[in-house]
This record gives structure tokens, sequence and C-alpha cells, in this order.
């Protein structure tokens, strides 16, 4: 049979559980960036390394590919500023019609950059930690993004380091549109792993009209992400509890395999 | 040197968890973080005290939750419940051999995420749970049983480099003793 320190232990351990279980959620969140925080000095060291890494590319790069990279993105840019002078005539316009209608007007979005520094440790979750916190201006619930879709919102805040939950995660449930037929649903839980880049859609009633290459925006519903964000395209759809529903497989915009920066947007 | 080894067992847990939220490559071939730390806890519990595998799984129990979205102290009992129970039985268990630290792994890399998910279900959460999840445990269980082998074999060259050894037999042997008076 067991001998006193093995009880010891035991009582240790269920003590410490029952302790930290019983936390409310906003101080076990707090704990969770405290404890978190032993690993800061190494997820620094390897932000470090990444841009020492970066910066030695450049250097190694010829001159006459960085002219001709120069020249491409001066280009780029040139057509960029366009759309965006026909972008904010069109939001104008937008917010000129929405008055006439009595609505408000829809809010700015500003984007601010983010480095991943990690991933979820966990098999049981899909996280991503970002070099962007409190300091940086982040909140709860901020969307995330890339310049190909959506890739989840804020769910911890920290002073230095947010976590991400990724589109896909069950933390992370998305209201989205079919842009193609109007068909609303909700994004939850991932098909596969999530790192296939596959997630699943649940309408809210059967639409044998949603099909395969149809593309899907977030819907706005909700208030966490705005309407109108890139989330990915059908890949296929099947009836659902006795076709009362329709379930659609999502290939995802944003490759969540190869993410190295994202855009945090704040209101 | 006593101290050597518990403290160079908690630096490659903690490092073993830092790599955990990288190396994609990996990431991708197995479909799930290369968790290590169930192959550490196997080792801990068969070469080190019950107060150190107890703060061996604490730490790593909560290090591993504050990185992840699960709640703060699920990740916890299974690694702590592998321990224990490695510990308590290890009379029962073989250890020398490198087909038992493979299985003794194979078991800890498949257990212990199994047991959290079991937690996190019981507390109402949603882990991302489907056929998928099979795969993702046999290449975890693979993944450990390849790894605790190897661990053994480091950390036992580690504390025979930087550990006091036994001292072999000396130069003294009975029948060269020499006995006086009568027999």
């Amino acid at each position: 049979m067991f001998k006193r320190p093995h009880y010891i232990a035991l009582g240790t351990c269920a003590l410490l559980l029952l302790a930290l279980l019983n936390l409310p959620a906003p101080t076990s969140a707090r704990l969770k960036l405290a404890v978190g925080g032993v690993f800061l000095p190494l997820f620094g060291l390897s932000s470090t390394a990444h841009s020492f890494v970066d910066e030695a590319s450049y250097q190694l790069l010829p001159r006459q590919t960085l002219i001709r990279e120069v020249r491409r993105l001066e280009a780029e840019n040139d057509q960029l500023r366009l759309q965006s002078a026909q972008g904010t005539d069109a939001i104008a316009e937008n917010n000129r019609i929405r008055s006439q209608l009595g609505l408000l007007p829809r809010g700015t979005w500003k984007p601010r950059p983010a480095r991943i520094v990690g991933r979820d440790p966990s098999t049981w979750w899909r996280t991503l930690l970002i070099d962007h916190g409190t300091r940086d201006g982040a909140r709860l619930n901020q969307p995330v993004i890339t310049a190909e879709g959506l890739v989840g919102r804020i769910a911890v805040v920290g002073h230095s380091h947010s976590q991400v939950a990724l589109i896909g995660d069950t933390a992370c449930g998305v209201a989205v549109l079919v842009v193609e037929t109007r068909d609303q649903g909700i994004v939850k839980g991932p098909q596969s792993t999530v790192e296939s880049g596959i997630v699943e859609l649940s309408t809210f009633q059967h639409s044998p009209q949603i099909l395969a290459g149809h593309t899907v925006v977030t819907s706005g519903d909700g208030g966490i992400f705005p309407k109108g964000l890139p989330v990915g395209r059908i890949i296929d759809t099947r009836a659902a509890n006795a076709g009362l529903f329709t379930t659609a497989r999502i290939r995802l915009g944003a490759n969540l395999n190869r993410l190295e920066e994202v855009w945090v947007l704040e209101q | 040197m006593t101290w050597l080894s518990p403290i160079l067992l908690l630096l490659v847990t903690w490092l073993a968890i830092f790599l955990q939220t990288g190396l994609m490559p990996l990431r991708e071939l197995l479909g799930a973080p290369p968790n290590l730390v169930p192959a550490l806890i196997v080792y801990a519990a068969f070469t080190h005290g019950l107060a150190m595998v107890t703060a061996l799984t604490l730490t790593a129990g909560l290090w591993i939750d504050a990185l992840s979205g699960s709640r703060l102290g699920t990740g916890v009992a299974p690694l702590f419940g592998l321990g224990f129970l490695l510990h308590t039985r290890q009379h029962l268990l073989l250890r020398e051999q490198r087909y038992a630290q493979f299985w003794l792994g194979f078991a800890g890399g498949v257990g212990v995420p199994l047991a959290h998910a079991g937690i996190l279900e019981l507390g109402a959460a949603e882990p991302a749970l489907g056929w998928f999840t099979v795969r993702q445990m046999l290449s975890l269980g693979l993944l450990n049983g390849l790894a605790c082998p190897a661990v053994f074999l480091l950390f036992d060259r580690l504390r025979g480099v930087f550990e006091y050894q036994p001292s072999g037999p000396g130069p003294y042997t009975s029948n060269r003793e020499m006995k006086r008076g009568r027999h």
C-alpha cells in the first residue's frame, strides 16, 4: 500500500487542482499569463534570432534583385493607391446613403502588425501566441487577419503577448455568409486537424444552391468580426439533420500553417 | 552533485515545452504538437524521488496549460497520474531494456493527451476530437516511444559525467589476507 509521502504527494496535487479549477475565470486568465511569462525570454530570443536571420538574408541578396523588387513594389503601391482612392470614394458614398436611410455609419478598422511567436503546445486547441499585448493596444476579441483571409480572434490578452483562438477552434465560432447565395451560417469546429486548413460551415436552413467554389465571408453578426472579411471557399456540401440544414466544408483562405505575421484589427 | 539532475530535467522540460510551440515541419508530420513531456516524466518516475516527480509534473502541466487554450490546471492531473503510477509501481516494471522504455514512452504519449481530453470533456470544454485524433495519438505514441530510450541514454550519460561514481573494488582481496596465530 501507499506510504506517507505518497499521500502527501496525492494531497498536494489534489489541493492545487481544486484551488486552480475553482478560480474565477479572470483570475485564472491572469495567473495563466503570469505562469506563461516564464517562456518570455525564450520567445524574445526566438524573435531576435528570426530578425537576425532575416537581416542576414537581406545582406546576401544581390543588389540587382533588390532593385527589381523595389520597382515591382513601387508599381504595386501605385495600383493599390488608385484602388484605395476609389475605395475611399465608395466608403464616403456608402456612409452618405446610410445616413440618408437613418443607419449608423460603419466603423473603420485600423490594422496593426503582429508577429507569431508560438503555437498551442496542447493537442486539443488551435491557438497562436502573438507579440501584441495591451501595451500595443490589444484588447479581447479583436479580429486577427492576413491579406488572404480571417485567422481568428484575440482570446487572452497579456501585457506584451496575446493568445489568438484560430478559426476552427471551438473558442472561435464565426458567423459567415456565402457571397453568391447570401446564405448565412456558422463556422465552428475543425473537420480535420486545423493545420489542413479545412473547417466546417453549418447553415441555418437547407441551402442546396451552395456549390463548391463559392466564396465565404464574415457576415458581421455577433459583433466581433466586421462584415466582409474573406474566410475561404466551399469545397463540398451535404445535407445534415434529415435535410433540415446544409453542412459544407470550407478551405480557409489564410494558410494557418505558414503564418508568420498577422494583422490585428483595432476599431 | 545530486541537485544537478533535477535542475537539468526541469530545464529540458522547459525547453521541450517551448519547442512544442514551434517546430512546424514536425507538427505537420505528426498532425499534433511534438509533446515530449510524457517521455521525460517516465524517466523522472524511474530515476528520481516522489518529491521531484510531483514537482516536475505540476510544473510541466501548469506550463503547458499557460501556453495553450486549456483552463489552468487541467493538464496537471494526467501528467501527475503517469508519474505517480510509474513511481509507485517501478518495482514491477522493466526499465533497463530499450523495448520496455519504448512501450512505456508509447503508453505515456497516448495516455496523457487522451486523459487530458477526457478531463476537458468533463469540464464541458469542447476539445478538437475526431477521426484525426487516432492518427495524432499514434504519432504522439511513436514519438514518445522513440524519445524515451533516448532520454534514458542521454540523462544516464550526463549523470555519469557530472555525479560521483561508486568506487570499484580496491586492491584488497580476502585470500591475500595474512592471518596471525593458530588456525
